[in-house]
């Protein structure tokens, strides 16, 4: 596995040479404890009012408009295959495996969208990625089949298979105060997985967005569930393998549970039609967390906080011994488009 | 209160498999195998929702998928519970504004694309994943012979 040390020189490389305001605000995080003023991390929600049109599925080709809105305005380029190297290290970009990791777990009324997952796939191809080098991911083949992915596990085109197919490793490693089995995907096939999640309440965390959406890479999640999954979602984040490879979140906001979550309550849908953005994977789900609360609040439902379950794990993922991300507002630099 | 028809032609009461075959509800088809899930891995069907059913005492979960005159797809879960106590538990926690009480088994509720009830130790929940005109009467009839099977 590739060192923390050989993870950053090879981001710093890919950053320079291109030059994503995002990839420099969290290089500049990911300096550590050193740091005496670490930048802002950077957070994009892009919103499509008009996404769904008159059906219950988003409108494919404004889906993909959707996602290079938010990919220029989160790096600040124009044209996508630009806009896509400078998040993807070109070492990737030139012949290693990227995951996507969606997540279906809720049933197929509330799973990553086809739409998204394909337009993420379609830009990666067009920066450079080899089909075959790209596999779409989740726990098994019943939470693929509701994102509405078949198994695929040829030659042609992405890939896309689940953790019933490939296994876990036999060695259990040290997950806080538990020990786990990881997925394979993660630590034998992915160089880099980017994190497609779908904004959910949750009835433990709270919330389950980007951060929590890495239990679908463990054999026994339930291990990570005791006292709200505080702090099992940041432990998970921090081992790493994952902490390394899962370096890009592009949240599903296209619709969203407010209450009731994580399965589905259609009497709790609601449609932010919007993506939710970044590399800071504690910002992104502090960002996810507060637009949650303001639907909350307007449904007249009450906080999280005041429901018991406010999602803590976000600042334990932020704290000092975890140093996955801010979740203070003064250091996230929150771009809506 | 939503007043519900009688049970649907061929659906037979106290049969063993709660989750009714293909044709026994007018327009409904069943759709997938029936899933089991014990106690200890309901986790892997419904997350960490499995932890209040866990609290509430489920033995065992039986699910499966539905289709409706191909207009509609839902799924049906039957959570087999410890007793009667542990059903109710669940059913009034997931309580929420817009429910509209039914006459289902001991007690139960429905929305535009749900029906949930209990009857006795066991909590039946059923959802659509469309919203027609039709979608929640055609939802009661599948849940009236669910519970005829109970």
């Amino acid at each position: 596995m590739k060192s923390r040390r050989e993870f950053l020189k090879e981001a710093a490389a890919g950053a320079m040479l291109l030059g994503s305001p995002g990839a420099r605000e969290k290089l500049a995080f990911a300096g550590g404890p050193e740091q005496h003023t670490p930048a802002k991390s950077k957070v994009v929600i892009a919103r499509d009012a008009s996404l769904h049109g008159a059906g219950t599925q988003p409108d494919e080709q404004r889906v993909l408009n959707l996602l290079d809105k938010a990919m220029t305005a989160y790096t600040g380029r124009e044209k996508q295959v630009e806009a896509w190297k400078s998040v993807i290290p070109a070492s990737v970009l030139a012949g290693k495996t990227i995951g996507l990791k969606i997540n279906g777990l809720g049933g197929r009324g509330i799973s990553t969208h086809t739409a998204l997952t394909l337009a993420v796939a379609e830009r990666l191809q067009q920066a450079g990625m080899r089909a075959a080098n790209i596999v779409v991911w989740e726990r098994d083949a019943r939470s693929l089949n509701a994102c509405g992915m078949a198994a695929n596990a040829g030659s042609n085109g992405p890939r896309c298979y689940g953790n019933d197919v490939s296994g876990y490793e036999d060695e259990q490693v040290q997950c806080g105060a538990t020990r786990i089995r990881l997925a394979k995907i993660l630590t034998r096939e992915c160089a880099m997985v980017i994190n497609l999640p779908v904004l959910k309440d949750h009835s433990l965390s709270g919330i389950t967005f980007s951060m929590k959406n890495m239990y679908g890479a463990v054999d026994r999640a339930y291990l990570l569930h005791e006292n709200n999954c505080n702090p099992g979602i940041a432990d998970l984040n921090a081992i790493p393998a994952v902490r390394d490879k899962v370096r890009f979140t592009i949240g599903d906001a296209i619709s969203s549970l407010y209450e009731g979550g994580p399965d589905f309550r259609p009497e709790r849908l609601w449609y932010p039609n919007a993506l939710v953005i970044g590399e800071d994977c504690v910002a992104v789900d502090y960002t996810a967390w507060q637009m949650i609360e303001r639907k909350r609040a307007e449904a007249g439902v009450p906080s999280l906080e005041a429901a018991g379950r406010r999602p803590d794990y976000i600042a334990t993922a932020a704290d000092a011994a975890h140093r996955l991300g801010t979740c203070d507002p003064a250091r996230i630099r929150l771009v809506e488009v | 209160m939503i007043a519900v028809l009688a049970a649907s032609p061929g659906c037979k009461k106290k049969a063993v498999e709660p989750l009714p075959p293909s044709g026994a509800v007018a327009g409904w088809e069943k759709s997938s195998d029936t899933r089991v899930y014990a106690a200890k891995d309901l986790w892997q069907y419904i997350d960490g929702d499995a932890e209040q059913y866990l609290a509430a005492g489920v033995v065992s979960t039986s699910t499966s998928d539905y289709k409706y005159r191909n207009q509609l797809e839902a799924v049906v879960d039957v959570y087999t519970m410890g007793d009667s106590a542990g059903a109710r538990k669940i059913l009034e926690s997931g309580a929420s504004n817009g429910a509209k009480k039914v006459q289902i088994g001991d007690a139960g509720v429905a929305y535009e694309q749900s029906v949930t009830f209990r009857k006795g130790p066991y909590l039946v929940r059923i959802v659509a994943y469309e919203a027609t005109p039709g979608t929640q009467q055609a939802l009661l009839n599948l849940a009236q012979c669910v519970e005829a099977r109970l």
